[in-house]
């Protein structure tokens, strides 16, 4: 996944300029900068939730295996094949076993028998199983909050999506439960293309492999997230991820 | 200080006067209505007064079993035709309608819920009876002609309390749907309904709730025999309708007899409200 020349405007405001980006395979990309820098923006336009906002626009190229996300996918499927998982848990207010259904029976998946597997493989996928089997039934909302963000990730995983998208999804949660998505980001780039928003810089260099500074809707620099870290080559990379501004 | 604390005093005695009177008012309609509904009921035996399926005050026969039944399938049947179309209209108001379209129903909405229930049945006695008389069998006067204006009745209750339910639900549901590739159908049938459920019944039992007291526009149109219908063209007697058509001259135990509907009436009432609470509370907890 990519992106090419893009601009994106909310009105006249113009809240990306010109962002170049490739995302690899199989490797975790952290968008990381300051608030209001439009990280978060550029992650929801490449699953086009940025539709829902009124007055969004966008010019350049978003591509999904060399095709146009806007132009030659369809919404729908780019949304399945694109999975986002949010910066606050947001299961539906139904069983476990129910919310992980969800995807896969919306892209016509009926037998019993399927789903089931579905239902397990995603649960294991998310490293959540082992808790949650017992409790397929039960409504989603009496999970903890961590329990319930690894139960959105594996819904997110459910529908065999080939990105995933993670807008600060640990920044509502205790140490524990950040500790164990960041282990299970980990895992999950072996068999996803994985893009993370997050405010956490130590995050950053601990989990992604590539790392991209925003600041004020242009894109600094973006690289290995090593030499990032170690040897930025703009001074305002430097001073943020010294921690002078930010 | 102290003229602070007076003002306190004062309006505190205020609230509690108004709070006092409308509770003061539902205690006193308790006991008017039992007082005066209960010994009619031993007098008449209470098995033959619910079950009994002949109103003859001449005789002194009263059972109001007919009655009974006539305002459950008036009830029931607003319901088949006020609920379905209340509630798409709930969901269409909150999450298909555009801007404009919305401009023009919400007010719709709300003027339905203020036309007086005698101009309603003005309008079924004009319009729906005839039209029934004259496609259908019977005389017009009838259940089906009671449901569904009843039906129409109840739309406003149901539609103003489900869509404010569903305009309750978080967005981020809305949104997690959305990214798992739903299309905006699936993700408001699918999720955004099922979430504000409780809401939704809370509106449906509301409207029972009015429908089951309503008087004035079913006995208009419902021809209140006091006979259990044989089928929805005939005429039907509700609960209601008994008191007011019969209140006028009715004297002792006739008049018991009238009260101690209302006591009946009253109970069911009560069954609706104390339903309704547990639906709020249920939802709550969730």
């Amino acid at each position: 996944m990519g992106v090419r020349d893009l601009n994106l405007y909310y009105q006249d405001f113009q809240a990306l300029k010109g962002i170049n980006l490739e995302f690899p395979k199989n490797q975790v990309t952290a968008l990381i900068g300051p608030s209001g820098c439009g990280k978060s923006t550029l992650l929801k336009s490449l699953n086009r939730m940025n539709d829902l906002v009124e007055g969004c626009r966008i010019e350049g190229e978003i591509t999904l295996d060399g095709r146009n996300a806007y132009r030659d996918i369809d919404v729908n499927s780019l949304r399945r094949r694109v999975g986002m998982v949010f910066q606050q848990p947001n299961p539906f207010p139904m069983s476990v076993y129910d919310n992980v259904a969800f995807g896969p029976r919306t892209h016509g998946i009926k037998s019993r028998a399927d789903l089931d597997a579905i239902v397990e493989q995603s649960l294991r996928d998310a490293a959540i199983w082992d808790e949650l089997k017992d409790r397929l039934k039960k409504n989603a909302l009496g999970l903890s909050g961590g329990q319930q963000q690894r139960l959105c990730i594996a819904r997110a995983l459910a529908v065999r999506p080939e990105v995933l998208l993670m807008d600060e999804s640990t920044s509502a949660l205790d140490p524990i439960s950040t500790a164990k998505i960041e282990d299970l980001v980990g895992e999950l780039k072996s068999k996803y293309t994985v893009i993370m928003v997050t405010h956490n810089m130590l995050q950053a260099l601990r989990v992604s492999d590539k790392t991209a500074f925003f600041l004020l809707g242009e894109m600094v620099e973006a690289g290995d997230t090593d030499d990032i870290f170690t040897s930025p080559s703009d001074p305002r990379t430097a001073d943020y991820v010294a921690g002078r501004f930010g | 200080m102290s003229h602070v604390h007076l003002k306190e005093d004062i309006a505190k005695a205020l609230f509690v006067a108004a709070a006092g009177i409308s509770i003061l008012a539902v205690a006193l309609i308790c006991v008017f209505l039992f007082a005066n509904g209960v010994p009619a009921i031993a007098q008449i035996g209470l098995p033959e007064f619910l079950f009994g399926t002949t109103w003859r005050p001449a005789n002194d026969v009263y059972g109001i079993f007919p009655m009974i039944v006539g305002s459950i399938y008036v009830t029931a049947g607003a319901i088949v035709v006020g609920v379905p179309t209340g509630l798409l209209c709930a969901i269409f108001l909150s999450r298909f309608a555009s801007g404009r379209v919305a401009a023009v129903l919400k007010p719709g909405v709300e003027l339905l819920a203020g036309i007086p229930s005698v101009v309603y049945g003005f309008f079924g006695l004009v319009v729906m009876v005839p039209f029934i008389r004259d496609n259908m069998p019977g005389r017009g006067l009838s259940l089906l002609a009671a449901a569904v204006l009843l039906g129409i009745m109840i739309l406003p209750t149901i539609i103003t309390v489900a869509q404010s339910a569903l305009d309750a639900v978080p967005k981020k549901y809305y949104e997690g749907a959305l990214a798992l590739g739903a299309d905006h159908e699936r993700a408001v049938f699918r999720v955004i309904v099922p979430a504000a459920v409780s809401g939704i019944m809370a509106g449906i039992v509301l409207g029972v709730g009015r429908a089951i007291g309503e008087t004035m526009a079913v006995i208009m149109v419902a021809g209140n025999q006091p006979a259990v219908p044989g089928s929805i063209f005939d005429g039907v007697r509700t609960m209601t309708a008994n008191i007011v058509l019969e209140m006028g001259y009715a004297a002792d135990l006739h008049r018991g007899a009238l009260v101690a509907t209302g006591v009946v009436l009253f109970v069911f009432i009560l069954l609706i409200t104390m339903l309704f609470n547990v639906i709020k509370k249920r939802g709550e907890m969730k």
